[in-house]
């Protein structure tokens, strides 16, 4: 007979909960939970090693492209219209590119750093499995990579949005406001590239993301010149881009004017996130086999 | 607290019962059921392929077995059974894993790796950072304390590896081929480092392919192969039941041909490896002295040990995913 101390001499069946059985889908909602804090700090604590110059890369180039065209291409196109809630305004061109090139800012450095980074986290270096060996969820891993991604899209945009004030070129009080859309806007392309993460073989996969779905885009989310220059029915698909909602929402708030239809980029932003991280999370527990 | 034969059931920290686990149509882990007591060394032994990984992983809960169970029972006084998967967070907790492949940080030093892998614990950094010297001492590693892995030689970065599977004080600790690509001092020091957490009292799952590691750690041994559990027992036992007691190994030019000599009929068992002939006897004296007749071979005659165990159950053909 079993001595009566010994829960391992009962009967399986006698316990509480029976075994759960392989199989169990993807799909499943996600599991998420305070654990991913701590991995949040690792990464926290490699980037604090390396921010200065990483910090100048992220900001060195949007700047170029701001000075450049803003002030190069500027002079020649002049006023540009934007349509707000009090109808259409007239916005220098720096302006209207400064508006729009900032979410462009925070949506690739989300991207970059939930596709190239967080690669070489979950796939070279295999920091992912040795996390798992603790006692930390692969969903909460996933959420904390992708709010780790979505804060260096803030970081960056909040060093652009910092040259931008030097620069005199918007004081608007709504930026206030611009700060947590940009956040926003930084998790909604951190959940999508997150899903490319899960598929990617190797650094290259990436390239076909960048050149086949961010370039394209954005070139027709409203950042270099206004969605009206358009035909109709590209228009319309492009009233569907996630970029295109980030950019309508903080437009306005650089002219110190509300966006004309806040709410439906809101949605569009939501929608797009709470499905892009639902999908990656699905496709990350397929690559780690449950 | 041993598993000694008719000492009684022991207490038990894990057990896997019936595990069974298919990919697609191999199945790599085919009923497989052991269970491991406080302070013991159960290793598991078998060839490249034979469903350790897999299992290793099913007891992490990494992946869902198709059937079967793995339970712990971990903990000061546990006396609470939790089950893979639903209790997995509860079970890492208190579980030390060193994988096969290192998954150090190669941006932090051998302390901030502690420092942020006892994080995942839910450690408080003031507790972790009170461990962290000792940890890297036991390691030896009190030198390196500011340099990052890849400033270590290959048996550091292994040893960095199990001072922070023991971040959390772990009773149970599992190994997935702790000293594979070490060198002999390496493995040395590993294996006194081991015999340690032993003397401590922990337990330790321990797969590998070296033969000398599983006889001078294990106190059992458990022998798999296609996923299947086909011999289980200690070491010296293991070796008792399935060999005969004296090895002669010959070798040399002609060494072949003795599997038409009449010397053949000397010894138990004959069998080839590559060049070498090995005679399975229980006594070599009569052999030695036929052996004579062959100047030119070379003979080394020695007692039966693991390898020959190991070879014997799964085989000396090379495997072909191996």
């Amino acid at each position: 007979m079993a001595p009566r101390d010994d829960p391992m001499q009962q009967a399986p069946m006698a316990r509480q909960g029976g075994p759960q059985r392989g199989g169990l889908s993807p799909w499943r909602a996600p599991q998420l939970s305070l654990r991913f804090w701590p991995v949040f700090l690792r990464n926290l604590l490699v980037w604090r090693k390396l921010a200065i110059p990483s910090l100048v890369g992220n900001i060195a180039e949007p700047l170029m492209w701001l000075v450049a065209f803003g002030y190069g291409l500027g002079a020649l196109v002049g006023q540009v219209t934007v349509s707000t809630v009090s109808g259409p305004v007239q916005v220098p061109y720096i302006l209207f590119l400064a508006s729009g090139s900032i979410c462009m800012s925070a949506m690739n450095a989300a991207s970059f750093e939930a596709l190239y980074s967080a690669f070489s986290r979950m796939h070279v270096q295999k920091t992912w499995d040795g996390i798992m060996n603790a006692p930390v969820r692969l969903d909460d891993i996933v959420l904390a990579e992708m709010l780790w991604a979505a804060f260096k899209a803030l970081f960056t945009a909040t060093a652009i949005l910092g040259v931008m004030l030097a620069l005199g070129i918007s004081h608007s009080p709504k930026l206030l406001l611009a700060w947590p859309v940009l956040l926003g806007v930084g998790i909604t392309f951190s959940c999508i590239a997150l899903i490319f993460n899960a598929l990617a073989n190797g650094y290259d996969f990436f390239t076909y993301y960048f050149t086949l779905f961010l370039t394209p885009m954005m070139f027709l989310s409203g950042i270099f010149f206004p969605r009206e220059q358009l035909p109709p029915l590209v228009r319309t698909i492009t009233d569907w881009l996630p970029l295109t909602s980030a950019v309508e929402l903080v437009r306005p708030l650089f002219m110190d004017q509300w966006p004309s239809d806040g709410w439906r980029s809101l949605v569009v932003l939501l929608v797009y996130t709470v499905a892009a991280f639902w999908i990656a999370l699905a496709l990350t527990r397929k690559r780690f086999g449950g | 607290m041993s598993l000694v034969p008719g000492a009684g059931p022991a207490r038990e920290l894990l057990r896997v019962q019936n595990l069974r686990k298919s990919f697609g149509a191999s199945t790599v882990v085919d009923d497989l059921s052991f269970a491991i007591a406080p302070g013991e060394c159960l290793g598991v032994i078998g060839p490249n392929g034979a469903g350790k990984t897999t299992t290793i992983r099913m007891c992490l809960g990494l992946s869902a077995p198709d059937a079967g169970q793995v339970s712990y029972a971990l903990g000061p006084g546990s006396t609470r059974v939790l089950d893979m998967p639903q209790d997995a967070m509860a079970i890492k907790a208190r579980l030390g894993v060193v994988s096969q492949i290192d998954t150090l940080d190669p941006d932090f030093s051998c302390s901030e790796n502690l420092l942020v892998y006892g994080r995942y614990f839910g450690m408080r950094d003031a507790q972790i950072r009170e461990r962290i010297p000792g940890l890297l001492q036991f390691a030896s590693l009190s030198h390196k304390t500011d340099a990052r892995p890849g400033e270590l030689s290959g048996g550091m970065k292994r040893r960095l590896s199990l001072a922070r599977a023991l971040v959390n004080d772990p009773q149970l600790l599992l190994l997935d081929e702790p000293t594979t690509g070490l060198d002999p001092q390496a493995r040395h020091l590993m294996w006194e480092r081991l015999q340690l957490l032993l003397q401590q009292g922990k337990a330790i799952l321990l797969t590998t392919h070296f033969m000398d590691e599983a006889e001078r750690l294990c106190s059992r041994l458990l022998v798999i192969d296609h996923g299947r559990k086909i011999a289980e027992g200690t070491p010296r036992a293991l070796i008792r039941e399935h060999l005969e007691p004296d090895v002669v190994e010959v070798y040399g030019v002609g060494a072949h041909a003795l599997m038409e000599a009449p010397v053949k009929s000397l010894a138990a068992r004959v069998e080839i490896s590559g060049e070498t002939v090995f005679f399975y006897t229980q006594d070599a004296k009569p052999l030695l002295l036929a052996l004579t007749e062959w100047p030119q071979l070379r003979t080394l005659h020695r007692p039966a040990n693991l390898e020959d165990l190991f070879l014997k159950l799964t085989g000396r053909q090379i495997r072909e995913d191996g």
